[in-house]
């Protein structure tokens, strides 16, 4: 059995993207998996090609070739206009089918992860969701690390009797690869024959959302600065305002926060609000209680400022200023207006 | 027509840890809960009940404690719950999982028609938002993902709108039914059990199915027809934090201080 499994194997090669695009625009995980999908195909001595599916995406290609894709598998048909499983699903399929690639990397956003687990499973073959760290064992299989239980502990799944191998990598943890200076450019063109009459859903309309909006979604921004019941007032908040006008951050909150009227609800943070995942989460006056904490832990990088020293805050903070929020708040803002005003010169 | 709501009971993951000796999960003591977007998907099932009058039946597929997750449903005002119990369904992957499910709601299909199934987005122990879409596209359905809210359910033409909530977008969407639902926190505030449904749930039957009721080939299903497995599992590692500064005594020298160590790291460039 064991050979068996060994010969299906070797008939898949490569390491593949999904170039998740959107009205044409572009995931940026996307680069960053084709960043990461190079590393491994090294490893591996295989190449790193990218699946580009949509509605008049061709030019989407060049930039695939820039961020390091051997080859660019590229269907273009106006029935991918928008983004819809049923006829994404059945493109991947056929190609995953075609061109039996070893491994295939999708984002863990909400398009990556809607499609990902519908492919896995038709193709019958395992899915590993949201992957922080992806790596080849000796034995040429892909080990996936992921979080798992909110955060609390890290798992490393293997799918090594399974081809090919799926991952869905969560957004911002890969690197994005250097730009390529001689950028290949072999594109394969691939059709799919799916008669627009035969999907049952239909996109009827696509809402951005503004920025600046009342109900700005927390979870998608990458600068956060949350206030908590140390904060006093709702009037006091405007010292939080200066200082995220500074940072181009979303002002949010605790529950206290919420349930004292400072913060909107749409701002809450936490087990019973939103999960937030930003680039820089600056935790003022908050203690960190753990509803509060799952929300916003696995934050790039956290900072926090508090008056106690024992606060539990501290514990996931990368960096922490023990003192008293309303005179260490506006010396931030200051700080950050001087150093402003000299990169100006 | 019934509506299904699938629902997991999973630990209450603010509560686990891994003991460092066997680097095994602790499970001891931890409280069980209904997985919460589980509760919102169940919601979304019975408010179709109070409007259209369908019927919901909740299904999961766990170990034969998972009957508490079910009572709750239950006294939630669900009509009828089946319990997914058999060794041979234990240690699934997702795969594995929305199999099992998939035989279920085909029998359930085979006794009333099924208009919908919600799902929650995902759980809070395996958080993988996989087994929806396994379960949709075994069912050869359309599945309409991250829902935030049921726009129109038109039982009589077969057709749904919802709104679906994206990364920096909303997707409003029309889709035949049946289909399969995954829902967010969003979509509703799920209720209390009030006093009769909750008397009510004490004696409801919970119906139990094992594979012998499903007959599924038993190499496709539990850890058998798992194609993933955990090879390892541990702590997350986290850099231990820096206090920066005295910011009690000179305030001003450690807001500079912190946002200069900011600008060196790149965090922050003007
Ligand atoms: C089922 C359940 C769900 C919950 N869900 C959530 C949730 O989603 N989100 C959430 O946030 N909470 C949630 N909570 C509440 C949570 O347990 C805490 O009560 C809450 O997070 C505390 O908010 P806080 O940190 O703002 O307030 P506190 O815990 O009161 O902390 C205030 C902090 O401010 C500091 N401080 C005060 N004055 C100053 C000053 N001048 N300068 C500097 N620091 C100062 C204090 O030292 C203290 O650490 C939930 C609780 C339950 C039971
Ligand atoms: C640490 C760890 C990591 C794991 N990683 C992976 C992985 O990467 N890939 C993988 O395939 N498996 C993985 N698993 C296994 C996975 O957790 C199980 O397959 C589980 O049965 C279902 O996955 P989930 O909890 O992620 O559910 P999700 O897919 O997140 O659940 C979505 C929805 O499906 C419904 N649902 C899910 N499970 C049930 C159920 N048992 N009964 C009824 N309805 C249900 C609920 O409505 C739920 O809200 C992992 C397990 C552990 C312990």
């Amino acid at each position: 059995e064991e050979k068996a499994i060994a010969e299906r194997n070797a008939q898949y090669k490569n390491v593949w993207v999904l170039v998740e695009q959107t009205e044409g625009i572009v995931a940026e995980v996307s680069w960053e998996l084709l960043g990461e999908g190079r590393k491994l195909a090294n490893k591996r001595g295989s190449e790193v090609c990218a699946l580009i599916i949509g509605a008049g995406v061709r030019n989407i290609c060049a930039d695939a070739f820039h961020y390091g894709a051997d080859k660019c598998y590229l269907i273009d048909n106006p029935v991918f206009k928008e983004y819809r499983t049923e006829p994404y699903f059945r493109a991947c399929c056929d190609m995953i089918h075609k061109h039996k690639p070893e491994i295939v990397l999708m984002g863990a956003t909400g398009l990556g992860r809607d499609l990902a687990g519908a492919v896995a499973t038709e193709l019958q073959t395992g899915l590993t969701a949201d992957c922080t760290e992806l790596d080849i064992d000796p034995k040429g299989n892909l080990m996936q690390t992921r979080p798992a239980f909110g955060g609390n502990i890290m798992a490393t799944i293997m799918c090594d009797k399974f081809r090919p191998q799926m991952s869905t990598v969560r957004p911002k943890v890969m690197q994005l690869a250097p730009i390529s200076e001689n950028p290949k450019s072999e594109i394969i063109e691939e059709t799919v024959d799916i008669p627009a009459t035969s999907i049952m859903t239909k996109v009827l309309e696509i809402i951005r959302e503004k920025k600046g909006s009342s109900d700005i979604d927390i979870s998608s921004t990458e600068f956060i600065v949350a206030g908590g019941r140390g904060m006093m007032s709702k009037e006091n908040f405007s010292i939080l305002n200066e200082l995220a006008d500074e940072l181009g951050a979303v002002v949010a909150g605790s529950r206290m926060a919420v349930d004292a009227g400072w913060v909107s609800h749409t701002r809450q943070v936490g087990q019973t609000g939103k999960t937030v995942r930003p680039v820089v989460y600056i935790a003022v006056g908050i203690s960190g209680a753990i509803q509060h904490m799952v929300g916003m832990q696995d934050s790039d990088m956290i900072i926090a400022v508090n008056k106690d020293k024992d606060a539990p805050i501290f514990e996931v903070a990368n960096y922490g200023i023990v003192g008293d929020l309303f005179e260490v708040v506006p010396a931030m803002t200051k700080k950050i207006r001087e150093a402003k005003a000299s990169a100006q010169h | 027509m019934q509506v299904i709501a699938c629902i997991k009971q999973v630990p209450d993951t603010t509560q686990v840890k891994i003991d460092p000796v066997t680097n095994t999960l602790v499970r001891e003591g931890i409280p069980f809960i209904v997985n919460p977007y589980d509760t919102h998907a169940l919601e979304a099932a019975l408010d179709l009940k109070d409007k259209y009058g369908v019927s919901v039946t909740v299904v999961t597929m766990g170990p034969p404690n998972s009957a508490n997750a079910l009572k709750k449903a239950l006294a939630m005002g669900a009509d009828r719950a089946i319990l997914l119990s058999d060794r041979a369904f234990g240690g699934a992957d997702t795969l594995a999982t929305s199999k099992v499910i998939t035989a279920a709601l085909a029998k359930l299909q085979g006794e009333e028609e099924i208009g919908l199934i919600f799902c929650g987005k995902q759980t809070i122990d395996g958080d993988t938002a996989q087994v929806g879409p396994g379960i949709a596209s075994r069912m050869k359905i359309p599945q309409l993902t991250l829902v935030d809210n049921v726009e129109e359910f038109t039982p009589a033409s077969k057709k749904i709108r919802v709104r679906r909530k994206l990364e920096g977008r909303y997707e409003r969407v029309e889709s035949k039914m049946p289909a399969l639902v995954t829902v967010v926190r969003e979509i509703n505030s799920p209720r209390y059990p009030t006093v009769p449904t909750r008397l009510k749930s004490f004696n409801a039957p919970i119906e139990t199915w094992d594979n012998s009721d499903l007959k599924i080939d038993p190499e496709t299903i539990g850890l058998k027809g798992s194609a993933t497995w955990v090879s390892k599992i541990f702590s997350p590692e986290r850099e231990k934090g820096e206090i920066v500064g005295d910011g009690i005594n000179a305030p001003q020298e450690a807001a500079a201080q912190l946002i200069d160590k900011l600008l060196s790291k790149d965090v922050l460039s003007f």
